[in-house]
C-alpha cells in the first residue's frame, strides 16, 4: 500500500495499535506486569545498554503505555512520546532534561494554578528559576531572554480563562534564543491545536483532561517534535554529552530527532520514576479513540453556553474565544477554527458573594478541581485552584475573586443551559 | 528521489532486498551508534562487513575489519556510511568503482550530501540519507514501538509473531500512519544552513 497518509480520526483509533499476535485480541491489552524476561545474558545486556529495543520493567516502559506513546505522537504529529503518572510529572521530567540548577526559563503567566505554583516553589528548590512573561505581550518574552534561559513554556489554550496564546510568535522568540519551546496542550487536545506545526519543539499533555476524557484517570505525556538541535553549544548536557549512566552514550547522536523522549525516558522516568500504571494507559487509550466526537461537542456545546451567559443580566462578563465579540477570537480563529475549547470562565455582577452561590444551586454541574471530563464542572479558581497566589497574581492569571469556570461536558447544551438559568435567576 | 522525505516502500524495498552490508567507519567501541547498528543488523541476519582502516587486524562481533571498500574482495549489496557529511564523497567515489556496483548507499543519520548522492543515482544505485538502517527497520517492523516512537505506520493485520527470541519481522503490511513532518523540515533547513 502506498504512504496515504490517514486523517485524525482514523489515527484516534488505530494509532500504536496492532492485533496481538499471540491471542488475535484486537484490543490494546493491560499489561499488568512489573517486569519482562530477558532471552538471555546478551539480550538483556543489549537492553539495558540501550542497543536493542525492547521491555525491561514497568518504570522504564509498558507495551500498553507504549501504545498510548505511539497515538498521543501520531496525532500531534511529533516523532516519540513518553507517557507518565501525571501532568505535572510530565513537566519535572521535560525541565530536568533541559536545565541545570541556576538556570532559568521563561513561563508565560496565564497557566494553570497549579503550574504556577510548581514553578514557583517545588522547582526552584531544585534551582530551575523561573522568569514570568505575559502572553499577550510578545516582547515580554524577548525582555525575559538571559545567557542561562534554557526553555520556554506556554500554554496553548491557557487554565483557567481559556484565552489562546500566539504560539507561532512565541515559537520565534525561542528560535532567536536558541531555546525549546514548550506547549502544555492539555486544554486544546490536538484535535483543536497541532502546537508542532506551529513551531513547537516539545509538546506535554495533562492526559487527565480531555484526552482521558472521562474524569477516571490521572496521567502526563511528553511529545518530542524531534525539530529541536540539541547539539549546538553544549546547552544541554543531558542530549549532547557522554552519559556516564549508560557507559558515555550520547542520546542526540544515537537517536537522532527522537532523542528528546529517549532522554526522558531513560534519564527522567527511569530516575524519578514517575511511571503510568498500564491500567490508567488502557482506560486513556480507550478515551482518546471518541476525542475527535467528544471534542466537537465540548465545543459546540461551550459556545452556546457562553452565548447564553453574554446575554443573562446578572453577568458582568464572559471570557470565551469563541464569542465574536472576545479580545482571543482572531486567535482562536487562526489557531482553533473547529472550536475555542470548553473550559472558560465569567465574572458576576453579584462579585464573590454571587458566585459561591451560584456554585451551591447548581445541580448538574459538579462543583470540583478538574477539567475536561464529560461531565459539565464548575469552580471558584480564586478560593480553590489558584487560592495559594495574592489577590495580585490571582487577577494577572485570570482568576479575580469574582470569576467563575467552567468546563462544559458533552451532555445536552438545553440541560446544561436550564441548569445555569435557575441557579442565577433565584 | 526526495531525499526530504523517503516513501515507505522505497525503505522497506531496501532492507527487504539487501543481504550483505559494508559499513564504513564501524567502530568496535560498544557505545558508539556505529556499534549499536552494526550488532543490530547482524542480530536481523545481514551479512555485516566492517570497513575501518585504523582497526585492520582485528574483529567486530566475529567479523573481520577491512582497510576499504576495494578490500572487501566479494559483491556487497549496501554501503553503509558511518562518516560526517563531508567524508560522504570520497567513499560514494570509491563505492563507484567496485564491480559489479552495490545496490544501495545508506549515509547514516546527520549525513547528506547530495552531489554525491546525484552521482549514485545516475549509475542506477538506490540513495537513503540522514537514516539509521537500525532505526528504519525498528520502525517498520514496529520494533520501535515499544520506545514510543511514532512508526508512522498502521495496520489492522494480526503482528507477526516475534521470531528468534524477539527479533520482528520486516514483512509486517501496513499503510501510512501519521507524519513527523515538522522534524523533517528541521533537518532539511540544518542541511540548508550548513
Ligand atoms: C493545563 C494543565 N496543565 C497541567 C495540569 C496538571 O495535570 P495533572 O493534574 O494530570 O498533574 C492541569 C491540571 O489541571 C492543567 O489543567
Amino acid at each position: 500500500m502506498s504512504d496515504r497518509l490517514p486523517g485524525f480520526s482514523t489515527l484516534a483509533v488505530h494509532a500504536g495499535a496492532q492485533p496481538d499476535p499471540t491471542t488475535g485480541a484486537r484490543a490494546t491489552p493491560i499489561y499488568q506486569t512489573t517486569s519482562f524476561v530477558f532471552n538471555d545474558a546478551d539480550h538483556a545486556a543489549s537492553l539495558f545498554g540501550l542497543q536493542a529495543f525492547g521491555n525491561i520493567y514497568t518504570r522504564i516502559g509498558n507495551p500498553t503505555n507504549a501504545v498510548l506513546e505511539e497515538r498521543v505522537a501520531a496525532l500531534e504529529g511529533g516523532t516519540a512520546a513518553l507517557a507518565v503518572a501525571s501532568g505535572h510529572a510530565a513537566q519535572v521530567v521535560v525541565l530536568q532534561q533541559l536545565l541545570q540548577p541556576g538556570d532559568e526559563f521563561i513561563a508565560a503567566r496565564k497557566l494553570y494554578g497549579g503550574s504556577i505554583n510548581q514553578f514557583t516553589h517545588a522547582f526552584k528548590s531544585f534551582g530551575w528559576n523561573v522568569v514570568w512573561a505575559d502572553p499577550d505581550d510578545i516582547a515580554s518574552f524577548e525582555r525575559a531572554v538571559t545567557p542561562r534561559t534554557k526553555a520556554i513554556f506556554i500554554e496553548s489554550i491557557a487554565n483557567p480563562a481559556g484565552s489562546i496564546t500566539d504560539i507561532e510568535a512565541i515559537s520565534t522568540v525561542a528560535r532567536k534564543a536558541g531555546v525549546p519551546l514548550i506547549v502544555d496542550n492539555t486544554l486544546a487536545s490536538p484535535y483543536l491545536i497541532r502546537p508542532i506545526d506551529h513551531g513547537a519543539d516539545i509538546v506535554v499533555h495533562s492526559l487527565t483532561k480531555f484526552l482521558g476524557g472521562h474524569g477516571n484517570s490521572l496521567g502526563g505525556i511528553i511529545v518530542d517534535a524531534g525539530t529541536f538541535d540539541w547539539s549546538t553549544g553544549g546547552k544541554y548536557p543531558m542530549l549532547s554529552e557522554p552519559r556516564p549512566e549508560y557507559h558515555g552514550i550520547r542520546l542526540q547522536e544515537t537517536f537522532g530527532n527522537f532523542a528528546f523522549a529517549i532522554a526522558c525516558r531513560v534519564l527522567g522516568l527511569r530516575d524519578l520514576g514517575p511511571a503510568l500504571s498500564p491500567f490508567n494507559a488502557f482506560m486513556i487509550l480507550t478515551g482518546i479513540e471518541t476525542l475527535p466526537l467528544r471534542m466537537q461537542k465540548h465545543c459546540d456545546n461551550a459556545k452556546a453556553v457562553a452565548e447564553y451567559l453574554a446575554g443573562h443580566p446578572a453577568v458582568a462578563s464572559v471570557n470565551y474565544a469563541g464569542l465574536p465579540s472576545d479580545k482571543y477570537n482572531q486567535l482562536a480563529r487562526k489557531y482553533a477554527p473547529r472550536g475555542a475549547g470548553a473550559v472558560f470562565t465569567f465574572s458576576l455582577k453579584g462579585g464573590y458573594d454571587a458566585g459561591v452561590s451560584l456554585v451551591s444551586k447548581l445541580q448538574l454541574f459538579s462543583h470540583l478541581a478538574n477539567v475536561g471530563d464529560t461531565r459539565s464542572l464548575v469552580i471558584h479558581p480564586a478560593s480553590t485552584t489558584h487560592s495559594q497566589l495574592d489577590d495580585a497574581a490571582k487577577i494577572k492569571s485570570g482568576a479575580g475573586p469574582d470569576v467563575v469556570r467552567l468546563s462544559i461536558g458533552i451532555e445536552d447544551k438545553e440541560d446544561l443551559i436550564a441548569d445555569l438559568e435557575q441557579a442565577l435567576g433565584a | 528521489m526526495n531525499h526530504d522525505a523517503y516513501p515507505d516502500n522505497y525503505i522497506r524495498g531496501i532492507l527487504n532486498s539487501v543481504k550483505s552490508i559494508a559499513m564504513v567507519g564501524a567502530s568496535p567501541v560498544n557505545v558508539r551508534p556505529s556499534y549499536f547498528a552494526f550488532k543490530y543488523l547482524m542480530q536481523r541476519g545481514y551479512d555485516m562487513i566492517p570497513v575501518n582502516p585504523g582497526h585492520v587486524g582485528k574483529e567486530l562481533l566475529g567479523k573481520p575489519f577491512v582497510a576499504s571498500l576495494s578490500d572487501i574482495g566479494r559483491p556487497v549489496d549496501m554501503i553503509d556510511i558511518f562518516r560526517n557529511s563531508s567524508h560522504i564523497m570520497p567513499v560514494v567515489e570509491e563505492a563507484l568503482t567496485l564491480d559489479p556496483l552495490p545496490k544501495v548507499i545508506w549515509m547514516q543519520l546527520g549525513a547528506r550530501d547530495d552531489a554525491a548522492a546525484a552521482k549514485a543515482e545516475s549509475v542506477g544505485i538506490k540513495v537513503v540519507m540522514n537514516r539509521c538502517p537500525k532505526i528504519e527497520y525498528g520502525r517498520l517492523s514496529s520494533e520501535i514501538s515499544w520506545m514510543g516512537v511514532n512508526s508512522r505506520t498502521l495496520s489492522s493485520k494480526r503482528a507477526p509473531a516475534p521470531t528468534q527470541g524477539m527479533r520482528l519481522s520486516l514483512n509486517r503490511m501496513s499503510v501510512g500512519g501519521g507524519n513527523t513532518a515538522a522534524s523533517d523540515r528541521a533537518a532539511k533547513n540544518k542541511s540548508e544552513q550548513s
